[in-house]
Formats: C-alpha cells, sequence, structure tokens
C-alpha cells in the first residue's frame, strides 16, 4: 500500500531526528499516544506533591524546610509544562483533570505508597527522583518537540532534587541510631517500588516496541532498570547503609548487578488501585479541585466584567 | 518544655535585649506566615496560583532565617550563652508564648479568600515598614529590608490583584471574601501599634506606616467593592507572647521532629 503524503515526510522526520512540532502532521496513535504519556507524567508531578508536601509542615530544619518547599514548587511547575505540552496537541488541562480524578488517566504508582518519617523524603528524593530521572534522561531526546523542551528544563532540576535527598539520607545515616533506623526503614519501603517504577518487564511491556519506532522511547524497561540498580548499589556504600535485596550481587561475566525477583503482583494491584493511598491521593486531589471552584469561578467572572468595561 | 531561652542569659536591662527582641519579632512573623502558606502547598485552587503562593512562602522562609541569623549572630557577639545558638533554636526550641509574631500572622487559612486577605493586609504593612526598615540606623536589619523589599513589593501586587478579583468576582466569592474581612479585621491594628522597634532604638514612623497602610488598604478594598468593618474592637498580645490557640497547633506540628529527637543534626 502507498503512503498517504504527510506520513511520508512524518517518517522521514522521526529518521532523520527532526522534531515533530504541534502543527505538524502526526498520525493519530501517536497523537493519543503523547496526550497518555505526557499527562500521565503531568498527573505523576501533581498526585506526587502529596506525599512530600505532607512533610513541608514538619521539616526539622529551616534549611531543609526551605529545600523542600522548593522542591515541591519545582514539581507543580513541572506539572504545569507537562500540562502545556500536552495542551499542544490538543487536549484542555480541564480535560486532563478530569481524566484524572474519574480514574480513567493514571499516574506514577509509586505516591500510592504513604511517607511515614522524615526519612521518607530523603528516600524519595535518592530512589524515586533518582529512578524518574533514568526515565527522563532519554526523553529529553523524543521525537515530539513541545515534550523533549519540557523534559530538558525538568531533568535539570530533577538532579537537584536527587541530591538533596540523597544528602538526607547521608546526614541520617552518620546521626543517632533512631536516626539511622529510619533511613534503612525508608529504603526498606521505598527500594522495590522505585524499581517497579521502570514499568513491567520488556516481555510483558505492550507500548514499548511501538513507541521505540516513534522515537518516544530510547531503552527498554528493564534496560533503564538494570542501569538504576547498578548505580544506587553502588551509592547505598557511601551511606552506610542496605538495599534489601538479598540476591543484590555483581555478576563479572554481565558486567551488572544481579537482583531479586520483582512482586509484579504487587505492581498491578497498586495500579488498578489498590496500593495503601490510591484513594487518599485521589480524594484529596478531587477535594483541592472542588474546595477551589469558587475561585475560578470568580477569577472568570471578573474577568469578563473587568474586560467588558 | 525545653527552651532555647533557659540557654540564653538576657536580660531585659542588657544593651542587645531591645534589637534581639525587635530582631526575633521580624523574624517570628515571617516564619508564622510563610508557614500557613506552606500548609497550601500541593491544595491550591489552580496550579499556577499554588505556584505563586509557594513562592512568597519561600520569600518569608527566606526572611525569617535571615532576621534569626542576625539575632543568633548578636547574642554570640555579646557573649550571652555558652553554647552556640543557630536559627533552628529560636524556630524549633522555644514556646508558643515565646513567639513574638503577630496574632494575624497566626491565624488558621481557612478558604483560599482568608489566606489571600490575610496575606494582603500583612504583607501591605510589611511593604511600608520595610521601606522605612531599609534606612534604619542598624545596618544589618537595613539591609535585610532592602533586600526584601523586592519581593514583598509582588507579594502586595499579587495579594491585591486576587482581593480585588475574589470581591468582585461572583456573588459567593464577594460574600466569602467580605466574610473574611470582617474576620481578620480585629487583629489589625496590632500591626500598626509598633511598640517593639523603638525599644531597640529603631527610629520608626509609625504615624505614617499606618497612614500609607490605611490608604492601600482603603483603596483595594473600594476596587474589590468590598466594605471596611465599622468594629473598632480589635485584638492584641502577639508582641508579648500572648497567642490565640491557633500558635499553638501550628508549632506542635513544625517542631515535632526537633522536640521527639532533641539534639541530633538533620
Amino acid at each position: 500500500m502507498q503512503q498517504a503524503e504527510p506520513e511520508i515526510i512524518f517518517d522521514d522526520k522521526i529518521e532523520q531526528e527532526i522534531k515533530i512540532e504541534p502543527k505538524d502532521w502526526m498520525p493519530e496513535k501517536y497523537r493519543q499516544t503523547l496526550i497518555r504519556q505526557i499527562s500521565q507524567h503531568a498527573h505523576s508531578e501533581i498526585v506526587g506533591m502529596l506525599p512530600e508536601g505532607n512533610w513541608i509542615t514538619r521539616a526539622p530544619s529551616l534549611r531543609r524546610k526551605a529545600i523542600l518547599l522548593a522542591k515541591v514548587q519545582d514539581e507543580a511547575g513541572h506539572g504545569l509544562y507537562l500540562y502545556s505540552a500536552a495542551e499542544t496537541l490538543g487536549i484542555g488541562r480541564e480535560e486532563m483533570y478530569d481524566q484524572l480524578h474519574t480514574g480513567k488517566a493514571k499516574y506514577s504508582s509509586i505516591f500510592n505508597y504513604p511517607t511515614l518519617t522524615w526519612a521518607d523524603i530523603g528516600a524519595i528524593g535518592w530512589l524515586v527522583d533518582g529512578a524518574a530521572i533514568m526515565n527522563q534522561v532519554p526523553l529529553c531526546r523524543a521525537s515530539y518537540g513541545p515534550y523533549a523542551r519540557a523534559m530538558v528544563r525538568i531533568c535539570k532540576e530533577e538532579s537537584f532534587h536527587q541530591r538533596q535527598g540523597f544528602e538526607i539520607l547521608l546526614t541520617l545515616g552518620k546521626g543517632s541510631k533512631e536516626q539511622r533506623d529510619m533511613a534503612q526503614d525508608a529504603i526498606n519501603r521505598w527500594w522495590w517500588p522505585s524499581i517497579m517504577m521502570f514499568g513491567p518487564p520488556d516481555d510483558s511491556s505492550p507500548h514499548t516496541i511501538q513507541n521505540t519506532k516513534w522515537k518516544i522511547k530510547r531503552f527498554t524497561n528493564d534496560e533503564l532498570r538494570q542501569r538504576f540498580v547498578d548505580i544506587c548499589a553502588e551509592q547505598v556504600k557511601v551511606l552506610g547503609l542496605e538495599l534489601p535485596d538479598n540476591d543484590l550481587k555483581w555478576n563479572e561475566e554481565r558486567g551488572h548487578y544481579d537482583f531479586g525477583e520483582i512482586n509484579w503482583d504487587e505492581f498491578w494491584e497498586v495500579v488498578k488501585g489498590n496500593g495503601p493511598c490510591n484513594k487518599e491521593r485521589l480524594e484529596t486531589r478531587q477535594k483541592a479541585w472542588d474546595n477551589g471552584a469558587w475561585v475560578r469561578e470568580a477569577a472568570s467572572a471578573f474577568a469578563e466584567k473587568r474586560n467588558g468595561l | 518544655m525545653e527552651s532555647i531561652l533557659d540557654k540564653i542569659q538576657l536580660p531585659g536591662s542588657h544593651p542587645a535585649a531591645g534589637i534581639i527582641h525587635y530582631t526575633l519579632h521580624l523574624a517570628d512573623n515571617a516564619l508564622v506566615i510563610a508557614h500557613r502558606n506552606s500548609e497550601w502547598c500541593g491544595h491550591g485552587p489552580i496550579l499556577e496560583q499554588d505556584i505563586a503562593l509557594a513562592n512568597i512562602a519561600l520569600d518569608l522562609v527566606g526572611q525569617a532565617r535571615n532576621f534569626y541569623q542576625y539575632a543568633a549572630a548578636l547574642i554570640a557577639e555579646n557573649n550571652l550563652s555558652s553554647i552556640t545558638i543557630t536559627e533552628d533554636d529560636f524556630a524549633y526550641l522555644r514556646a508558643a508564648d515565646e513567639f513574638k509574631n503577630f496574632l494575624l500572622t497566626e491565624q488558621s487559612n481557612g478558604h483560599w479568600g482568608t489566606t489571600i486577605l490575610r496575606q494582603f493586609l500583612f504583607s501591605t504593612y510589611q511593604y511600608f515598614l520595610y521601606r522605612q526598615l531599609q534606612h534604619c540606623s542598624n545596618e544589618h536589619l537595613a539591609a535585610i529590608a532592602q533586600k526584601a523589599l523586592k519581593e514583598v513589593t509582588y507579594h502586595v501586587r499579587w495579594s491585591s490583584e486576587w482581593v480585588i478579583r475574589l470581591g468582585d468576582g461572583t456573588a459567593e466569592s464577594h460574600q466569602k471574601m467580605q466574610d473574611a474581612l470582617n474576620e481578620l479585621w480585629p487583629f489589625t491594628d496590632e500591626l500598626l501599634t509598633g511598640g517593639l522597634a523603638s525599644a531597640a532604638n529603631i527610629s520608626l514612623d509609625d504615624t505614617l506606616i499606618k497612614t500609607e497602610w490605611t490608604e492601600k488598604i482603603t483603596s483595594v478594598i473600594a476596587d474589590a467593592t468590598l466594605h471596611l468593618p465599622t468594629s473598632r474592637q480589635y485584638v492584641y498580645g502577639g508582641t508579648e507572647g500572648k497567642h490565640t490557640p491557633h500558635l499553638t497547633a501550628m508549632l506542635k506540628d513544625m517542631q515535632y521532629l526537633q522536640r521527639t529527637y532533641p539534639g541530633v543534626e538533620w
């Protein structure tokens, strides 16, 4: 079958690494894939503000309070860049929010775990933001221009987030026994969910092949996960703490760390909505949205009134 | 409850007492309202405004830190403590009745409109105060005020625009803002009664601050189609450590880790 001309141009751009821009023709499935992926990412930033925001008021020093506040605010900013990038594909922000609130759109499952102690703020920075960076750096070269450009800005800030998390754990690791226990407990709870962030194994990842062809995705889930495990296995030594995996062992032959089996049943349960905090996170977002309705209505009414003058 | 003030020997008659108390008062105002604003982070009605309020909170935490650091330096310079006092000691190891912030700053967030209005009433005061403070005889306070003035100028602009927008938005938003104004109004006169600055030998024209503040508030409230409360029933006491229960609850949350695990690094 002969390809229609716009499709040839599109394929040619992908081939030559020329960015696809909002006004360019693109296959409908490419557009839908991007909307799904970018909005899911935006929602993750916004929902991700909640578990950490939970500790802003209890941050144990003024310096930590300022850093955490700036970090959570960065996440709101990331959400904003990403919603804007998704809007260039023809979907409105309200529609995206609606998809989040009704459960039609997903967000990263990692945010359905609770933040029980201050050390969780460290573990989230080091592990969750670390995994996010690993996933996101290749997206700076994604074929869709607005997405790639948003990711460049996001990645710069994420590396600061990861450093602050590592520094929190480093301080706790050098602290009292209670602080060290707190840090180890946080790592124990966040490690497995973090390595699940790379998504299902390659043989059961439904989107990988097409997304790689379209150059939205550059590496497979398992490749990125391995890279992350290799880095963390070394960094945890600096912290003087341990990763909760008895099978973690350097494999000379592979040149990588071997690691234990991931509990994918847990992963799918949390994705399906049965994680510890799924309900709470969505309710909180919904409540913020509902409580803010009068503010948004007032702003529109005011704009109409005063512009009419 | 242990208080850091037990580790500081600062009789009221000490020549540095006035300036230390005044600096802590400036710091406490900034910290307490910053903390309140930070409670909104992730829960705001519009993403852009969530970011804006977090920004204001960050500016104010920064101001508080500058003032606390200066107070700590004054303690050290005057050999008033055998241990090193830090900015965090003031924030985390004092009881509610040792805080000197205005009552307005500690009031609970209420709805978004109450928070905006609280910020507007306070930032407008802070703006006219810092405008004078930047030229005061104490070069440290002057420098902090001068730097902060740029931030506060934005806080006033942002909050006043929102007071107008919500006041003259819908019937519902108008009513909510009028209720918030009535609720917060009793705490406003405390901002304008001065007091602590003169004990610190900082000479400010309090009458001018009051005139400028009143003019600005009157004009924005009118533009917002709201009405200034006629009640002259005001509440005072924050600068003397007589607070509303809101502050105790806030500090319980804020100081939780420092109080549970005393004496460690974070």
